[in-house]
This record gives structure tokens, sequence and C-alpha cells, in this order.
């Protein structure tokens, strides 16, 4: 009655055999490596950029160990730290504009491990170290920008349609219009009722004073706190870019916040400093009068600037601004409808076209320049000729080599500047020394508290206790497999829920090795005793690791970061123990006493 | 080799009132402890600063908090962690400081005095989201409170989850009163510890529950307190044991796991150490309190005999 059908034995070596082979990486450790990402989608990792990577290091005689594309980079392994960070000085220089060159950790597991996707555990920001911000945006000013925006949208418009108000202003959220008498006010709100679909009018009556309150619908606020965080946190992933962070995460989480986790970065100043800029987008006109050779060589002109456009030609730029970027309202890649080149088109609001208006009108012929200054950096995006004079707020700028340039720059126009500011709410900082400090102590706490636990075991239940400890091995075993395989975060209360799940896991074997006891003291032979023994001990298995789950997935859903961590660990202990410690003591107990015809006594 | 080889039931309902008695005393004095003394919250939950330093030498604690003073961090609270090089420095949160540049403002202000002084760890947790952590702790501890409650409801009976959850929160009250009473900090660390704990206790009622229930259908003749007894008794050794287990490993956990996870450490050691005495001793009274009967049980259990005596028994 104790033995198993041979699939199985085979079941049990199969998942044993996966489990060793995906928990294998974890013991490899990691190599110094490189890694170059292209910012721009115009430029791919491809073998092309990988030889430009390698030659650049031969040329610098860099050795490395081996250079690959992962995903959407390129990965250089090295020897050691030293001559990593020459390689990034090196590869910095050389991959200046467009890309981003990061320190990273590889494992070093072999080649056919990371072949059949085998990974090591994602270390949490306790462990690695690095830096996790939370940040929440102000909502209420990116509605104050959008609302601010229509004011001036409606206060041009009713001028142009000779529609009479005494004032508009903003008023908190709305758009406050005054009248003298009703009938404008009428005309008025049919204007704005027809034109600006994503307003909502109502109007209110004091003696000789005729209100029209404009305010934004809500699925219109909601678009608009939408689009400001969506806006947010692409700016935020280009200045992270900067930063030469390897694996930066950035997440939207709830309605208004951003989490920015950035594995290995140290100095937290520059980081903060660096999420928290503001960029800006200027229109000036270029300087044609003046002579660009003799601005190159130093004589630049007093009320110029002289620059490098994106093509690599020196220009010369007046230092007037035209126009900044907080006119900009949205930035889209298209097409010229004429020659069919690709473009970018920009709206402006109402003062902003009418800035631009009589810019261009005073300037048809000469040369505009778009300019992003960011960091103190300036860059020219395009600097292209004004044809004729642009009316209406809606701008396309030509000269994009293909559409992906086009879809870039009109990322950078809307990403350039953040749509609300953000402020940090919460910041977890851990040291390097630290976290492979915390590796080690968890590591430590597991060793140790395992080994105890064997000894008793063993002592207590002798043959019986060795099945159990080698089923609390596989259950340890499994844990850190399913972890590796399903890439969860591993966090130093994940590491120590990884000692109790292994604590509460004996549980089950205890369990069944005292009904075994009973069984026997009951006068059952060995072999009923055994099948007795697990048999009614499932129940109460199942029944005592409900709770502990109830608890876990409670810890999942309403816990954060770190605590997060626990609770996976928690929940996934209590699966692979239930598996481990019926299925695979059994097996043992089975291999060793199921085959023989009469037991005459069991070693428990 | 066994330890426990008991031949006769230990009375324990002899003692309920004895045992009640502990209870409700620990109990109280644990509501004292928070009322009076009040939880040591962490930064996680009042918002604030936390900075980690490691110094090359010993730290001159004064030394730090002269120099916090000249920052105009007054208020900070400075002291060694673990050893005497490392330093813990808290800080309160300032209504009007830029949140999250306090720990660059301290690192370049210690840096200044101490050029080999290296930043361990910074928290730092505004009042908002101090407050929702707080929040979500709170909701959870009830969520789980709430599913145990409802699990040991369908599973057994209203009475038998009502005493099990009593203790259990029993249990987490004196986890609580002994984190008040020594001012141990309270983090969200400590709370996920105490809310595996509150999960992983339970199984001692459901173990002692599921047996009285089988008792009830085989002892007919005796008396509900021999029951409960003789359930007790029997289950007795695996309590210890599969507990012991669990100690051992949070043990390790209190000695080799360091400064950042010893109040978690703490939290379990205590949760399981009360765990055993409140599920056995505190529920099983209650249980009785509750007015348990057989007619409870043997009415619905009787047509599926065969389904519930494979649940456990130990």
């Amino acid at each position: 009655m104790n033995r198993f059908p041979l699939w199985k034995y085979l079941l049990i070596g199969i998942v044993l055999l996966i489990s060793i082979l995906y928990t294998l990486p974890n013991f490899y450790g990691e190599v110094p490596a490189v890694q170059v990402s292209p910012t721009r989608s115009v430029i791919k990792a491809d073998t092309a950029m990988q030889q430009q990577v390698e030659d650049e290091l031969k040329s610098a005689h860099i050795a490395y160990t081996q250079a690959f594309i992962d995903g959407d980079s390129i990965k250089i392994k090295f020897a050691n730290t030293d001559i990593q960070l020459k390689a990034k000085d090196a590869l910095q220089a050389r991959f200046r504009d467009g890309y981003s060159v990061a320190l990273n950790l590889i494992s070093a597991s072999p080649d056919w491990l990371t072949a059949i996707g085998a990974k090591p555990m994602y270390l949490g920001l306790d462990l690695r170290g690095g830096v996790h911000f939370l940040l929440q945006v102000d909502m209420q000013a990116a509605l104050d920008k959008a609302v601010d925006r229509y004011t001036g949208d409606i206060r041009s418009q009713l001028r142009e349609q000779n529609i009479r108000y005494s004032s508009v202003n903003r008023n908190q959220q709305t758009v406050v219009v005054h009248f003298s008498d009703a009938a404008t006010r009428a005309t008025a709100s049919t204007y704005i009722n027809k034109n600006f679909p994503d307003l909502i009018t109502t109007e209110a009556d004091a003696a000789g004073d005729y209100t029209l309150i404009a305010s934004l619908r809500a699925e219109v606020q909601k678009r608009t706190q939408d689009n400001a965080i969506q806006q947010n946190i692409t700016t935020l992933r280009n200045r992270v870019n900067e930063l030469g962070v390897a694996e930066p995460i950035i997440q939207q989480q709830g309605a208004d916040r951003v989490v920015v986790q950035l594995p290995g970065v140290q100095d937290t100043a520059k980081a903060k400093e660096i999420l928290g800029r503001t960029a800006t987008l200027e229109v000036r006109l270029v300087d044609e009068t003046h002579d660009i050779t003799a601005a190159i060589q130093g004589q630049v002109p007093f009320d110029d600037d002289l620059y490098t456009e994106r093509g690599g030609l020196p220009i010369l730029v007046k230092k007037a601004v035209s126009l900044t970027g907080d006119y900009i309202t949205d930035a889209s890649p298209g097409f010229d409808s004429q020659s069919g080149q690709a473009a970018v088109h920009i709206n402006l609001d109402s003062r902003g076209a009418r800035i631009f208006r009589d810019v261009t009108r005073d300037n048809v012929g000469k040369r505009m320049a778009i300019l992003l200054i960011e960091k103190g950096k300036t860059e020219v995006i395009t600097a292209p000729v004004i044809r004729e004079e642009i009316g209406g707020g809606r701008v396309q700028i030509t000269g994009m080599e293909s559409a992906q340039e086009a879809s870039d720059v009109a990322l950078l126009l809307r990403a350039g500047a953040l749509a609300a500011p953000m402020d940090i709410v919460e910041e977890r900082t851990v040291g390097p020394s630290m976290g492979a400090d915390n590796i080690s102590k968890g590591f430590h706490s597991n060793l140790w508290g395992f080994v105890a636990v064997a000894i008793f075991m063993i002592f207590y239940y002798r043959y019986f206790g060795v099945f159990s400890t080698l089923a609390l091995t596989a259950n340890g075993l499994f844990l850190v497999a399913l972890l590796s395989i399903i890439q969860a975060t591993l966090t130093l209360p994940g590491l120590a829920g990884i000692a109790l799940t292994l604590g509460m896991a004996i549980d089950a074997n205890v369990l069944i090795n005292e009904r075994i006891r009973e069984e026997l003291r009951n006068g059952n032979s060995p072999q009923t005793a055994i099948h007795a023994g697990y048999d009614r001990a499932w129940g109460t298995i199942l029944d005592s690791n409900i709770t502990t789950f109830i608890a876990g997935i409670a810890l999942f859903w309403l816990g954060s970061g770190p605590v997060r961590g626990f609770a996976v660990v928690l929940c996934l202990g209590i699966l692979t123990s239930m598996f481990s410690a019926v299925t695979i003591s059994r097996a043992m107990v089975n291999l060793t006493y199921g085959r023989q015809a009469r037991v005459a006594k069991l070693s428990i | 080799m066994e330890f426990f080889r008991i031949k006769h039931d230990i009375p324990f309902m002899r003692y309920g009132k004895l045992t009640t008695a502990i209870s409700m005393i620990t109990f109280l004095f644990a509501i004292w402890a928070l009322a009076y003394k009040h939880l040591n919250l962490g930064v996680d939950f009042t918002g604030g600063t936390v900075i980690e330093v490691a110094y090359q030498q010993d730290a001159h604690i004064d030394n730090i908090r002269a120099i916090l003073a000249t920052t105009g961090y007054t208020e900070a609270s400075v002291q060694t962690f673990g050893t005497a090089k490392d330093v813990l420095i808290r800080l309160p949160l300032h209504e009007n400081s830029t949140s999250a540049k306090t720990s660059d403002i301290v690192m370049n202000a210690l840096k200044a005095q101490d050029a080999t002084v290296t930043l361990k760890r910074v928290d730092f947790v505004g009042p908002q989201v101090g407050k929702e952590l707080y929040d979500n702790g709170a909701l959870a501890l009830l969520v789980v409170a709430g599913g145990i409650l409802l699990y040991l409801a369908i599973r057994f009976e209203w009475r038998f989850a009502l005493a099990a959850i009593l203790a259990n929160i029993h249990d987490v009250v004196i986890i609580l009163g002994c984190f008040a009473f020594f001012q141990w900090e309270f983090t969200l660390t400590v709370l996920a510890g105490v809310l595996a704990v509150l999960g992983y206790s339970v199984n001692e009622s459901v173990v002692v529950f599921d047996r009285i229930r089988e008792n009830l259908r085989k002892m007919r003749k005796s008396s509900i307190p021999d029951i409960i007894d003789n359930a007790i008794t029997t289950t007795m050794s695996r309590t210890i044991i599969t507990h012991g287990m669990t100690q051992i490993m949070v043990l390790s956990m209190l000695f080799f796991g360091g400064e950042a996870l010893h109040n978690f450490a703490l939290a379990l050691t205590i949760g399981i150490m009360f765990g055993i005495y409140s599920s056995v001793l505190v529920a099983s009274p209650l249980l009785l309190m509750f007015g348990v009967k057989r007619e409870h049980f043997i009415k619905d259990t009787t047509p599926k005999e065969g389904v519930t005596t494979d649940g456990a028994q130990v």
C-alpha cells in the first residue's frame, strides 16, 4: 500500500530537476558590466551598434569578456569593476548623444542557463542598494494650468468674434466671464458651447452683472489629469536615461503618484536634482546676417549664441526669445499634407498663437530655431525656414529625416517639461554595503535556523526526521526556483519570510510523524501506520495553512514595498510546502519501506 | 525519542479560572502599556526622516548632535545602532522643510566634519504617505481577522470562530503591549510579522477544535470539559514541537538577522510563545464559555461521517 506508481517518481524527479536548474543562477553571482542603450527610438540596438561598441573598447585597449544584445541595449561584461569603470568612461565619451551608458551587474551564470530563461532572483532595493522615490503629482496645478489656457482662449476668441465682455478671469478651476447685458451673454454662451466642447457653462445673475461660468467637464478633468501624469512619467523616463541607471522602474501608482526606483544609484542628491529639474523650450530667430565662420573662431556677436544643430552644423541664434514652450498645448508627429514629408504638428494656446503669428509675419523667409534647454544644456532641435505668416496656433515643423525622428521631436516637445509640479513624498535609500550586508544576514538567519531544525528533527524522528529534513530542503529549493522563475522581487523581509515559511513548513512533517507514531501506539502495523499517517494528516495540513495564506493575501493587497516581498514569499512558501512535505517525504518513505513485504519496526 | 507520553488527560479546564485570570492580567497590562506609554511608531507611520550612517571609528554622538543643531535640526534624536560605529539619526517632520532635501543637508554637514562617514540608509516618509501606511496597516489587521473569522465560521461554527479569533487578538494585543512597554520601534515590517503570526497561531486553535469536534462524536459519555481536556492533551506534542521548530527559525533571525530584522523577529518570538498558550488555554475556555454543545455538530455531521473524520487529527 505504500508504493508510488512510476509516474509519480518521474514527476517528482522532473520537478526537482527543473527546480535545481532554475535555482542554479542564484549561485553564480554577478559580474560587472556596462550597458549602452539608445534613448531615441530611431536608433536600434543591433549587431552594427554592438560592433561600434566593441570597436570603441578595442581602440581604447579595454579588455571585455563578452558583449551581447539584450533587448534594447548592448551589454558588455568585464573581469572587474576597475575595468568596468574605465569602459564606462570610454563608452560615455563616444556614445554621448542619444544613448544612455550605465553600469550594471549581470548574472555570471553560463549561457545555457540564460538560454532556458533561468535568471537569478530579482533583488529589491534593500538588498542591492539604490533609491526609491514616491512622487506626488500636483493635480490641482495641472487643472489650474488647463483652465488658465481656456481663460486665455476664451478671452481672445470673444474679442475676435466682437462679443463684448467686461472681464474674463480664472476663479479656482472655472473661467468666469462678466457681461453687461443678458443678450451678449446668450451669444457668448452659444459660441462657447459650440467651440469649446470640453467646457460646460452655467449662468449667474446679479444686478447689472451677467455672469457666465465655464468649467471643465468631469471626463475632461480626468483626461487632463491622466495626460499630466503620463507626460510626467515620460519626462522622468527621459531624465533617468541621462542618469545612466541600468534597470530603472518608473511606474504610476494610484491616480496621482509616480514610483521611481533607481537600483545602484548612490548619489541621491544628484538623482533628486535631475528628477526635479524643469526643461524649457524656446523659439528664437536664427541670425543669418553675421558670419558663421568668424563666430566659430570665437567672435560670437554680442546678441547671439553659437549652437550646433542636430545634423552637426554650427548655427548662430539670437539671444532674444520669441516664444517659450509654456504656450505649447500639444505636439504630435505626422506628415506634411503637400510634400508628404515627416513633420511635427504643434498646437499653441491663443496667446502663443498670437505671438507666433506676429513673429512669423515679420520674418518670412528667415530661419527660426527651436531650442530645448535642459540642465543648462541647449540643443537646437530644428531650425526651419519661415515660408509664410502662421496664424491660428497650429504650427508644422518639417525637416525631420524620418517619421521616427518626427515622433522623437514631438515627444521631446511634449516631454521636455513637466505637466505639473511634483513633490517627493517618500524616499528610501539603501547604500550598497548595506544591501550586501542584508543579503548575508538574511542568508545566515536561514542557514543556522535550518541547521538547528534539521538536527532536532533527525534526533527526534530518526529516519523520518531525515525524510522531513530532505523534504524541507526540497521546499527551500522549490521556493527559490519559483521566486527565480516568476522574477518576484526579493527583499530583506522576503528573506525573513523564507526562514519563517521553512519554520512553518516543518509543521506538516511533524503532523505526519506524530500521527504515524500514534497509529503505531494504537497497535497498527508499520505499513498501515504510514498509510494512515499521511492520509489523515493532509486535512490538518490544509487547514493550518489556509489561515496563514489569508494573512499573506491581505499583506500583499495592502502592503507596500518590502512588505509585499514578504507577502509573496509567505504565500508561495505555503504552496510549495504543501507539495514537498507530503509528496517528497512520502516518496522517500515509500522507497525505503514500501518495497519490503514485512517491516518489523519503523525508525521514528 | 519522545518528549510527550502522557497517560492521562491533563485537566486543563479545571484550571480554566486560573488561565483566564492570567490572560486577563497580561491582557489588561498590555492595554495599559498601549494606553499610557503608546506605541513607539516608526517613521513609516509617523512620517519623518531616518538616516543611518557608518563611521570608520566609534562615533561621537554629542558631536553629531552639535553638527545637526548647526543645520537647524535641533529635534533630532541620535543614537548608536547595533555597533558603536553605526549611528541612527531620526528627524521629525518639518512644516516648512522641503521634505526630501533633509537627508542631503544632514549628510553634507556630517561629511564636512568627517569625510569618512558613509550613508547606509535613508527613509523619508511624508505625512500623507505615513497616514496611508498607518490606515492600510490597520485595515490589513481587520481584513486578516475578518478573513480568519469567516473561514473558521464556515469550517466549524461561529462559537469556534469567535473563540479562536478572540484568543488570537489577545496575542496581537500582547505583542503590541510589549512593544509599547519596552518602547521598541514599531515599523511596517513588524506589522507584517504580527499579521503573519496571527494567521499562523490560529492553526493551533484549528487543530484543537478539530479534535474537539471529533471527540464530541466519539466520546459520547464524556462531559464537554473532559472532551476538551482530551483534545488538548493529545495534540500537545505536535503543538509544542511545531511551534518549537518555527521558534528556532525565528530565533535564528533574531540572532543572525541584524538590526534590520531584530524587531520583526521579536514580534514573531512573542507572538509564537503566546500563540501556543492562548490558542490552547484561552480559546478552549472561551469555547466552553460560549456554551458549545454536542448537538451543534452531531446534527449536521451525522449524514456525512466519513467526510469530516479525515480532517485534522493528530
